[in-house]
């Protein structure tokens, strides 16, 4: 896999086609790449690149005009769009498919489901033990991505009511890090996307409106939007660029391309 | 005609050699130079976001609020006016989102065209309001009163227990949590290390036999070879849930298990540096303490330790240099928790995995990257203060010599 990536960036700099570059978020990585991929493989013209770094990175390189999709896992900030129009430029946003949020906990805890008072604070470090939400006498350990994450600003809008978590919370360098923590400490609680969610956590049902109904993450109850935390994941592009990434970003929101988005466990966008 | 390209040649070497040490030393200035250029940059800023205001009714008596009020305002942890000088209502918080609650898409029109009136009559209206939206919605007539926003403050900035680089409307700079968490860990480290990397290197030196040393420095050597993500994977997987169940703490990952890691990455550089010092004590000197009847042992502490203390202590300085600096490693065994460390059990934040984990995703050029960068300022000046503690320790060997 790796080879093939730098030998297909090797044959970039030899080839005179127009390239097209993606650069921006960890989280829509292995989605962007997967479909530049199958999409060069339709399309044996194109050059599709792809790189990681960071939504922060991407929508910089946007400005700079060092790419030509920035790839984001929230939206562009106000600062960003400042920046973008001070250049004098104009960009487009296109959502290319949904990620799904899972609370997940240590599998030998006995709590089940969780309101959005609860997770909230849980997060923000109000309740600090496990028998305030009904589970046995322990405490609670918070696991959090870093606060440069596009997971950690959205689990904050969407899920903490715009409060910042407390200072005592564990950040982790990557969801990787998250699942090992979890599996190991009894007490623990934390966001993954949902495809990360494997056999040694513990994946909660929450309510988001207030203990009546609780639901689960799978893809199924994501796709029907019963399931309360799901993100969207965006290209952003220049208008100056439209044309040129108008067929890549197309394929992408395409049957196929939405095909893709399912296999790398991510939720597509639905009718 | 020999000799013209014989001094040709010369000269010639000697110029490239100047070109390629200047071009080295001109490197490290402009980097320093960079950085601190960039660092510095975070004074010159707001703690809130650039493009955004924050307003408040023209009836409200507060004409001011420090970044941390605001945050705890928004917080909901301040929900009285009282609390920050003003009078006693309870404080109506509102964003930008909120405001269709109040109006009808129709009221705030296609392109947003009448929203800065909105705002400004929303903000008259209520006179317990605090309201934070962006600039440009910013009505020219507008009927509030518009909050000031003050620079990032030195003592806020060196001071300031919390490290909320992203928080809204107003971030949290306080970089006290991050350097105390660097020193905590780095110290622990040495305590860890030194003993047991004297103990390893006198025992190399003195006591073992050739073949034995001969098997044991490269295997100490490789030591330094090993990735530091493969310490920090190793850390997590083992040394976390030992940490967790030898002190029966909630969480494994804690400053502990970073000074073990970083311990254990410091010990080539100790062991290799003193050994060699600990070797250089010359054989007369040896001979004359056994001569005089001193044991093995009496000569090692009495002698060899003494002649040797400055190249030990700059292999422990230097120890300590890697342990402050490393970030991979300490980044994914010490759970990153921005608080003010009560002791070493506890999670802690260190200057480098900071930087490492955030630089990423901070809009380039702004107050998070630019409070990045001061913080790299920091971690800079704390090595360059060692580094300088390792030269005038060697220069005293010089002294003692002569």
């Amino acid at each position: 896999m790796k080879t093939k990536i730098i030998l297909f960036a090797l044959s970039l700099y030899t080839s005179a086609y127009f390239a097209q570059k993606l650069k921006g978020s960890d989280t829509v990585l292995p989605l962007a790449q997967k479909e530049a991929e199958s999409y060069m493989k339709s399309n044996k013209n194109a050059k599709v690149t792809v790189t990681g770094g960071g939504s922060g990175v991407g929508l910089a390189a946007l400005v700079d005009g060092t790419t030509e999709i920035g790839m984001s896992s929230r939206k562009m900030k106000m600062t960003e769009k400042i920046k973008l129009s001070d250049a004098g430029k104009a960009c487009k946003e296109t959502i290319i498919a949904y990620d799904a949020l899972a609370v997940v906990v240590n599998p030998s805890n006995k709590v089940a489901q969780l309101t959005k008072d609860q997770i909230e604070g849980i997060f923000t470090g109000k309740l600090k033990n496990w028998k305030d939400v009904g589970g046995d006498d322990l405490q609670i350990v918070v696991y959090s991505r870093e606060s440069s994450s596009g997971t950690y600003e959205f689990f904050k809008e969407h899920v903490m009511n715009n409060k910042n978590y407390a200072s005592s919370v564990l950040s982790m360098p990557a969801t990787g890090s998250i699942i090992q923590s979890i599996s190991q400490t009894k007490g623990a609680i934390g966001y993954v996307g949902l495809a990360y969610v494997e056999k040694d956590v513990k994946a909660i049902k929450v309510s988001f409106d207030k203990g009546k109904t609780f639901v689960g993450p799978s893809l199924a109850t994501a796709l029907d939007k019963t399931y309360p935390i799901i993100r969207p994941l965006y290209y952003y592009y220049l208008t100056t660029f439209e044309k040129a990434v108008k067929p890549f970003v197309d394929y992408c929101l395409s049957a196929e391309g939405q095909k893709i988005v399912e296999q790398v466990g991510y939720v597509p966008l639905g009718k | 005609m020999r000799t013209f390209i014989k001094k040709f040649s010369e000269k010639f070497i000697e110029g490239l050699l100047m070109l390629s040490s200047s071009v080295t030393s001109l490197t490290v200035v402009l980097i320093v130079f960079f950085l601190f250029k960039e660092g510095l940059g975070v004074f010159d800023k707001t703690a809130v976001e650039e493009g955004f205001v924050i307003a408040i009714n023209k009836n409200n008596s507060v004409t001011e609020l420090s970044s941390e009020e605001i945050k705890n305002i928004y917080d909901q942890k301040i929900i009285s006016w009282s609390e920050v000088r003003g009078k006693k209502d309870s404080i109506f918080l509102f964003r930008l989102e909120d405001i269709s609650n109040f109006y009808t898409d129709e009221q705030i029109g296609e392109n947003f065209e009448l929203l800065p009136l909105r705002l400004s009559s929303i903000v008259d209206s209520f006179p317990n309001i605090i309201a934070f939206f962006p600039e440009k919605y910013l009505d020219k007539n507008f009927k509030g009163k518009e909050l000031h926003a003050d620079k990032v403050s030195l003592s806020e900035f060196f001071m300031g227990e919390e490290w909320f680089p992203t928080a809204h409307p107003s971030a949290q700079l306080g970089v006290k949590p991050l350097i105390l968490g660097t020193l905590w860990v780095s110290l622990g480290a040495i305590l860890l290390a030194l003993p047991l990397g004297l103990a390893a290197a006198i025992y190399m030196s003195e006591i073992a036999k050739e073949n034995v040393r001969r098997f044991m420095k490269p295997l100490i050597e490789l030591l330094a070879g090993i990735p530091s993500v493969v310490y920090g994977f190793f850390g997590l997987v083992i040394i976390v849930p030992l940490i967790q169940k030898t002190f029966g703490v909630a969480v494994g990952e804690t400053g502990l298990a970073g000074s073990i890691i970083l311990g254990i990455m410091a010990l080539p550089t100790i062991i290799t540096i003193s050994e060699d010092a600990m070797r250089n004590t010359p054989r007369a000197m040896k001979e004359a303490s056994l001569a005089l009847g001193a044991s093995k042992w009496q000569t090692i502490y009495r002698v060899v330790i003494p002649y040797s203390i400055s190249g030990i202590s700059a292999g422990a300085i230097l120890g300590i240099g890697r342990a402050i600096g490393e970030t991979m490693a300490v980044l994914m065994v010490t759970g990153n928790a921005a608080v003010i460390p009560h002791s070493i059990l506890e999670p802690m934040r260190t200057i480098p995995a900071t930087i490492a984990a955030e630089l990423g995703e901070a809009p380039y050029g702004g107050l998070h990257y630019k409070a990045l960068f001061a913080l790299g300022c920091i971690l800079f000046i704390i090595t360059l203060f060692i580094n300088l503690t390792v030269e005038f320790v060697s220069n005293r060997k010089k002294f003692n010599k002569h």
